[in-house]
């Protein structure tokens, strides 16, 4: 394998990492705001308060590992993206920077409030809704190069069918995954109440996401006909997708399994993700940019490679230590610490 | 117009503001763990609780600061992608691989603190305990020392061959390892750590001056002012050095922070004073022979100066005061710190007396100038390049028109950040003063040593 794949591929993979983690984060925010609203919360805001807490930073390191990442390995991303996305990044980062400092804010310092709450809530959706343009924008036809300037087409990325399409694909799959992780958080917990409200919004939450996929593999095929033959090229992974989604609807359906109906959900996207991933190689930016531009030095990449193991090897161990101590100790989940 | 839509001028008033908020949090966050490690240990070493709780309560407002920290330091490295676009595209090859290593000594960080703060009473051996605030010293201090590299890179950038305006040829370890690294991490990790026991010396200070008797904000005094001390004196030494880095390094900065126009041995430093039309230095302070001194150890030393520039590659004057706002500020701290410390140590002597204490709590927000003026002086001193000598920062920023309005957005964002955090802060120390915490650990409030 070239340096130019293993690079992609470890990238992908942190995407993959944050799109699992964070979506837990961003939905348990909106179901507690939600809740809140609709006078639920005292079912599952314990659940939610008690799995958050150790987790929200490490939700924020899968991001930045990708973006200081990927200008590491692919720096003429910069130039292209950094130009053309000032305006959604930069939302994107003040609806982060609010999201996280006031949930420290909330859970640290002061008490509970309606507005922190709210907030969470709030950016708990927007955020997937404003990250996901780098995925519309990189099919190409959204980003206009002349010359020494790059520029994004605000009218042709706001009317266009796919981009709303992939929007809506990416908030009702942060529900949906968020709701089939905190049933099998419920479950552990034993905390009866919790899990029915949960369970029922995963199996809400279900036929959207899966619909939306559908329907947004097909919106490609007419935005980007290149990137939807190698997709369909993939068929199988997709197959592979669809068949794990059946199986975690059937186990969380059957009120069995709740662990394994999880797991098969990661890997419902996870085949969905690198198939999509795969077909787009070798671009970044159609047309613009593959992953072989600007990538000139092996020595870097090397030593980014090497990075990334040895940093693995160290965060592993501390990850885990942080799993035992806060996510999967029985006493902790169950509240009785 | 001052505000015509210029993107280069409008990219670096947002970096700057970025950079310089971000710079506080990150300082603190440096800074304070070192401070609670200290604490801990004498609580264990003296057996005193008292220290103990210091550490404590440290650790609750340290998860605040550095929440704050977290997310500005994501603004900031999204940003740098997002406004020095040209830049990243030419120097993300060799800086990607410190700024990575930031991110996982930060994460390493992170993970520790937070099994660190739930986990005070979980064990039976102290030691234990102190052991976890190891793992947050080192990944704090080495967040520290990864992202400095990546500045000491721009500005003695090494490591790398330019051909047609490509970077090639990248040795990742010589571009981190290079000339300036050396000075520049050692002098920002200590200041981070002067900072620290300041801020903390500051609050402590404030707290008896309003007539708190507590035993606990005494030691807190104590102990930061002792530690103020030793890193005083530290970041003096280590200035030295970096002054002696720019003479051999970057000449030019050093003479614009002096105002030294001929190239002369037995250059003197100059304090203050202002520049008149005609390129005169008035009202200053001149120290005969300080500024060869500084640059090479003997007066004998040859100072290059202004005139041997040419004039389009010379950073901005006004770095001057800067360069004298910080060595002032940290002349101060460590005569301040050292007076406390004497005082304290002569039998008989009050050093909780109230201008003493007055100027400890002024230095608390002095060493934060000091630190933001330390770093406009050496950002704005390497102007006009972004990679010394080697890109200009007009060929790195981005071409947008609406940096302008992201401005607007990022100032009120940082407003409201910071207002916040300061009210959280004050709410969270109020709602449990520490007489109450001692009340309910049952913590005797006289000195039981
Ligand atoms: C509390 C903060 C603080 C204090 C008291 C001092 N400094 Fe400093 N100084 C910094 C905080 C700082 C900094 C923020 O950490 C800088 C900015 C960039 C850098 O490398 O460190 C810096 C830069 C910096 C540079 C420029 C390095 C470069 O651009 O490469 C020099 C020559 C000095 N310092 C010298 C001194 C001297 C002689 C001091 C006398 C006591 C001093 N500093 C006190
Ligand atoms: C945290 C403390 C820092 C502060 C307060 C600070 C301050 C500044 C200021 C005032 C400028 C504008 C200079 C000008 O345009 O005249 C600037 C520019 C810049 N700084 Fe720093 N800086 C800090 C640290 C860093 C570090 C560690 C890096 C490297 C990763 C960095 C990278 C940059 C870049 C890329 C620019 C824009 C290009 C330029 O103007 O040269 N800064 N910073
Ligand atoms: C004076 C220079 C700097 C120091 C000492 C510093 C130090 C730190 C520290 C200690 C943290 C952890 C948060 C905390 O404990 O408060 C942090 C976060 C961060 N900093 Fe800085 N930083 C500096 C400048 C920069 C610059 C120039 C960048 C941009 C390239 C940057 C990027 C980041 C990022 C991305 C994070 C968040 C880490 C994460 O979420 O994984 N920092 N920084």
């Amino acid at each position: 394998m070239s340096y130019e794949i293993i690079g992609i591929t470890v990238l992908w993979l942190f995407l993959y990492g944050y799109l699992i983690v964070a979506s837990v984060d961003f939905g348990a925010g909106f179901f507690s705001y939600y809740t809140k609203r609709t006078k639920k919360d005292h079912k599952i805001h314990s659940i939610i308060q008690r799995y958050l807490s150790p987790v929200w930073e490490v939700t924020n390191v899968f991001l930045v590992f990708f973006f200081i990442g990927i200008v590491g390995f692919f720096p003429d991303t910069a130039y292209y993206y950094g130009t053309a996305l000032l305006i959604p990044g930069s939302v994107a980062i003040i609806l982060l920077a609010i999201r996280g400092s006031y949930y420290a804010f909330a859970t640290y310092g002061a008490k509970e409030s309606s507005f922190y709450n709210f907030l969470y809530g709030a950016t708990g959706l927007l955020i997937p809704a404003s990250l996901t343009t780098v995925l519309t924008v990189s099919e190409g036809g959204y980003i206009q190069v002349q010359g020494d300037n790059v520029q994004l087409l605000y009218g042709e990325l706001f009317t266009s069918l796919y981009s709303w399409g992939v929007v809506i694909l990416a908030v009702v799959s942060v529900l949906f995954i968020s709701a089939a992780f905190l049933t099998y958080y419920a479950a552990r917990a034993k905390d009866q109440t919790a899990l029915e409200l949960l369970r029922k919004y995963a199996l809400i939450w279900a036929g959207p996401a899966i619909g939306m996929g559908i329907i947004v593999f097909f919106l490609l095929g007419r935005r980007n006909p290149t990137h939807f033959e190698g997709m369909l090229d993939l068929w199988w992974m997709f197959a592979v997708s669809f068949a794990a989604f059946a199986g975690a609807l059937y186990f969380i359906w059957k009120r069995k399994k709740y662990g394994t109906a999880f797991i098969l959900v990661m890997v419902q996207y996870f085949a969905a993700f690198f198939a999509y991933g795969a077909a787009h190689l070798p671009y970044l930016l159609y047309p613009y940019l593959t992953i072989y531009d600007g990538f000139t030095n092996d020595a870097m990449a090397l030593a980014l490679v090497i990075a990334f193991i040895a940093g693995l090897l160290l965060l592993i161990p501390s990850l885990y230590l942080l799993m035992r101590l806060f996510l999967f100790d029985a006493e902790y989940v169950e509240g009785r610490r | 117009m001052f505000f015509e839509n210029d993107p280069v001028l409008l990219s670096r008033i947002l970096t700057y503001l970025t950079l310089g908020f971000h710079a506080i949090f990150a300082t603190i966050g440096v800074g304070i763990p070192m401070m609670i490690a200290i604490a801990e240990w004498m609580g264990i070493k003296r057996n005193d609780p008292h220290y103990t709780l210091l550490a404590r309560r440290w650790a609750r407002g340290f998860v605040i600061t550095v929440a704050v920290g977290v997310v500005t330091g994501t603004a900031m490295g999204l940003q740098l992608s997002l406004l020095w676009p040209n830049f990243m595209q030419a120097a993300g090859h060799t800086i990607g691989l410190p700024m990575f290593m930031e991110t996982f000594a930060f994460f390493f960080e992170a993970i520790f603190l937070g099994i660190y703060l739930y986990t005070f009473d979980r064990f039976k051996s102290k030691m234990k305990h102190f052991l976890l605030v190891i793992p947050i010293v080192i990944g704090a201090t080495a967040s520290a020392f990864f992202i400095t590299t990546v500045n000491a890179f721009m500005n003695a950038p090494q490591g790398f061959e330019m051909v047609n305006g490509v970077v090639t040829n990248v040795s990742p370890i010589e571009a981190m390892f290079n000339p300036a690294t050396p000075t520049k991490v050692s002098h920002v990790i200590i200041t981070c750590y002067l900072t620290a026991a300041f801020v903390l010396g500051a609050i402590a200070a404030v707290k008896i001056i309003r007539g708190n008797k507590s035993v606990y904000h005494r030691k807190a005094l104590h102990l930061t002012m002792i530690a103020g001390a030793v890193f005083a004196l530290g970041t003096a030494a280590i200035g030295d050095f970096s002054g002696k880095y720019l003479h051999e390094y970057q000449p030019e900065k050093l003479a614009a922070a002096e105002w030294h126009f001929e190239t002369e041995t037995e250059a003197p430093l100059i304090l203050g004073g202002i520049l008149t039309d005609e390129g005169e230095v008035e009202y200053a302070l001149e120290i005969p022979y300080a500024l060869s001194i500084l640059a090479g150890f003997s007066p004998d030393t040859e100072v290059t100066g202004l005139n041997d520039f040419d004039e389009d590659e010379l950073p901005p004057l006004f770095v001057h005061y800067f360069f004298d706002l910080m060595v002032g500020i940290g002349m101060y701290l460590a005569f301040v710190s050292m007076l406390f410390v004497f005082m304290n140590w002569k039998k008989g002597w009050n050093a909780f007396n109230k201008p003493l204490l007055m100027m400890i709590a002024a230095g608390g927000p002095l060493s934060i100038v000091a630190m933001e003026s330390g770093w406009i002086f050496a950002e704005v001193g390497r102007q006009p390049w972004i990679l010394n000598g080697i890109m200009r920062t007009s060929e790195g920023a981005t071409t947008s028109d609406h940096v302008g309005l992201m401005l607007i957005l990022f100032a009120l964002l940082y407003t409201v950040l910071g207002v916040t955090c300061i009210t959280v802060l004050k709410k969270m120390f109020q709602r449990n003063p520490v007489e109450k915490e001692m009340h309910k650990r049952g913590i005797d409030n006289y000195d039981i040593r």
